[in-house]
């Protein structure tokens, strides 16, 4: 036994089990692949690159303005009681935008209730996602029409929804591929490990992209994970790939890559793109009982839209001009969406009853008729 | 090949050969389905016949099969699952509960999951721990689901069909110690609806009302009761979600006395809701409270004792004589 492992066998007990409550991974911090840094240089990557024109830059930086746009008018609309909820994205536009535009129209995205911005690329209307947040539906959009599922509430059951879509996809000989979203707390999910290994042994072409927001409501990644994320798909035969998140041009290089490997028959990819949930789990949660302010003000210095900005600046690829535009068109689009929410009507009572079942059920239809009479029955004693 | 006499277990499996005939889109996925044709023999020789493309042997891993099942009607196709055995749903459960019964009222109804899950349930082979049970009403609580049991081998070739054409998920459950025996199959037949009763055996002093395994022990105690002078009408109620309520109605406005006999549990069970239903709709006409017979509210026990624990012939009879007694 050496010195120092006895002086550590000696310590209080409390002590050494608050060490090993908040002692992180022991394998050293991986790297990111970047392709843009904090400070908005524009750096190589041995494996990863991308070359986009001036105007596919600008593209990038509106979606993510006018999606952290859209995000703040819904959580302004919650506070002022239109919506009985929020999840905001704030802080993880990159990662939504970059991936969301690596997809071609004959993909097929999986998202879980957060992708709002991988909705914007997809082009979902942002008003369609504000439904069940104000409690008018549970989803509601045809997914079919934009390849974009509905949200899924139930942590991590959508992996394995977005892995039997691309055993299909496989079976019809298509060469789209499918997308899974979850976050880090998804991860410690059965349905998750179990998409892994479906998606491995059929070969399914889907990209696994795990947005790590380093918290799962109150709990940090260290509750749900000792390694990096991405090396789980080690395990399971398929390769991971850890990208800053928070850079818009990683996100889209990666998630493209791994998009094209899907599409050659090579099977799956979990990407992990390393960002951060910058506001409150849900409009419902305080982040003030579990986490510092100076991790955010880390992180605040890691601004996907920030360094963006000064890239495209630095280079001259926009003007003034550009982003006096941009704001007005984010203004306009928060009108329409505060206006749309408003607006937005109850449904009827009887909304209850209909899609329960495609080719009905008699108990509902009973039960419809006896509510639709004891309904009736207020009206006709003139209440 | 019309008119033939074949076990449940092969009429299951013409049934499901018929589907993969009929329609492209039907996949069968499962724990052992390929090769070995289930443990079942259910789907004997259909690998060998479609291809590992529509006959999929799965992990071990009943989420994650019924989840990508779910994924692949999304895409189009019609799966039909087979968990291996009734208490191994579970792991699935979340799946069937949270996103199979209720994404298409999620999408307002703009998705359809045309997702079958067969499960072998029920006791009486003598089987060990989680090989029993009888899970049915966990389903049938559950809104977005359809809960079906054939008893006979006719009703298992056709309602597999019926079940697989429809846009609904169907949790189909088959009476596992029934698969040897044989009835008459006609495949030429113009099948009745997928959710409709039965009238098995026709009767004027009682009715008894059941389903899958119990059908064949109501009609032995009908013919037991019948020795004594007892007119027994038996209903093979099929159907679980939805209950054919009005065949029983018209039944037991005829002979004033219900019974419910099912293995599950009597507590919660599928007897408690015709109970209460049937009670409502004939109060008028009842000559003894509904009774019911089924399963005690104890773990399935060893299978020693599994012949004390399911309702057998006598208990039948017992609750037979106790509502004529009223």
């Amino acid at each position: 036994m050496t010195v120092e492992s006895t002086a550590a066998a000696r310590k209080p007990r409390r002590a050494s089990k608050r060490a090993s409550a908040t002692k992180k991974p022991q394998s050293s911090e991986p790297q990111l692949v970047q392709l843009l840094t904090p400070e908005g240089e524009r750096v190589q990557h041995p494996e990863y690159d991308i070359d986009l024109s001036a105007d596919e830059l600008r593209g990038l930086y509106r979606d993510m303005v006018l999606t952290r746009r859209f995000d703040s008018e819904a959580t302004a609309l919650q506070r002022q009681g239109e919506l009985g909820l929020w999840a905001s994205l704030l802080g993880q536009e990159a990662a939504q935008i970059g991936s969301g535009r690596a997809l071609r129209d004959d993909d097929y995205v999986f998202p879980t209730y957060r992708e709002h911005g991988v909705a914007w690329c997809r082009g979902v209307d942002p008003t369609n996602l504000l439904g069940m947040f104000r409690g008018v539906n549970h989803g509601g959009w045809d997914p079919t029409t934009n390849n974009f599922h509905l949200y899924t509430i139930v942590i991590g059951s959508q992996t394995l929804h977005a892995t039997g879509y691309a055993m299909g996809v496989a079976k019809d000989g298509a060469d789209s591929a499918v997308i899974a979203y979850f976050g880090d707390g998804a991860s410690s999910q059965g349905d998750v490990a179990e998409s892994f290994t479906f998606s491995a042994v059929y070969n399914a072409p889907v990209v696994f992209f795990c947005q790590n927001n380093q918290w799962a409501i109150s709990e940090p990644t260290e509750r749900q994970t000792r390694v990096p994320l991405y090396q789980r798909a080690q395990g399971f035969g398929f390769p991971g790939v850890r990208v800053d998140g928070n850079d818009v041009l990683a996100c889209l290089a990666v998630t493209r890559s791994a998009l094209e490997r899907a599409r050659r028959g090579e099977g799956p990819t979990l990407v992990e793109a390393f960002t951060y949930r910058m506001g409150a789990h849900t409009t419902s949660d305080d982040p003030t009982k579990y986490r510092h302010d100076d991790e955010r003000a880390a992180w605040e210095a890691k601004d996907p839209i920030l360094r963006l900005r000064t890239y495209l600046e630095a280079e001259g690829h926009a003007d003034e001009a550009f982003f006096t535009s941009l704001d007005e068109e984010s203004d306009v689009l928060a009108k329409r969406v505060r206006e749309a929410v408003r607006a937005m009507p109850d449904p009827e009572d009887m909304a209850m009853f209909d899609h329960v079942y495609a080719d009905g059920h008699s108990l509902v239809d009973e039960e419809r008729a006896q509510f639709a009479a004891y309904q009736a029955s207020f009206a006709e004693e003139g209440n | 090949m019309a008119v033939q006499k074949l076990p449940l277990a092969k009429a299951l499996n013409e049934s499901l050969r018929k589907a993969l005939e009929t329609d492209p889109k039907v996949l069968i996925m499962g724990e052992d389905v390929g090769k070995l044709g289930g443990v079942f023999r259910i789907t004997d020789g259909l690998q060998k016949d479609f291809g590992e493309d529509r006959v999929i042997d799965t992990p071990l891993a009943e989420s994650g099969i019924v989840g990508t099942a779910i994924g692949l009607a999304l895409r189009g196709y019609r799966p039909v699952v087979e968990i291996q055995f009734d208490g191994f749903v579970f792991p699935a459960y979340d799946q069937i509960v949270t996103q199979l019964a209720k994404m298409h009222a999620r999408a307002l109804g703009k998705i359809k999951l045309p997702v079958v899950i067969r499960i072998p349930y029920g006791g009486g082979i003598g089987a060990v721990e989680h090989h029993s049970e009888s899970p049915e009403a966990l389903f049938a609580h559950v809104a977005g689901l359809k809960v079906v049991s054939p008893s006979n081998s006719s009703d298992a070739y056709w309602m597999l069909q019926q079940a697989i054409q429809s846009d609904d998920p169907v949790i189909f459950f088959e009476p596992k110690r029934r698969y040897w025996d044989k009835s008459e199959v006609d495949t030429e037949a113009i099948p009745g609806r997928l959710h409709a009763a039965r009238v098995a055996q026709p009767g004027s002093d009682i009715t008894l009302a059941a389903y899958g395994p119990m059908v064949k022990v109501c009609l032995e105690a009908a013919a037991a009761a019948a020795e004594e002078g007892k007119s027994v009408e038996v209903i093979d109620l099929r159907s679980m979600s939805p209950i054919d309520f009005d065949t029983i109605q018209t039944s037991v406005e005829k002979t004033r006395r219900l019974v419910v006999v099912h293995e599950a549990p009597v507590f919660y069970g599928s007897g408690a809701e015709i109970a209460a239903r049937i009670t409502e709709r004939c109060f008028y006409h009842l000559e003894a409270p509904v009774l019911r017979v089924g399963g005690f509210h104890a773990p399935y026990p060893p299978a020693r004792l599994e012949e004390e624990y399911l309702p057998g012939l006598d208990r039948v009879l017992d609750a037979v004589d106790r509502s004529l007694a009223y």
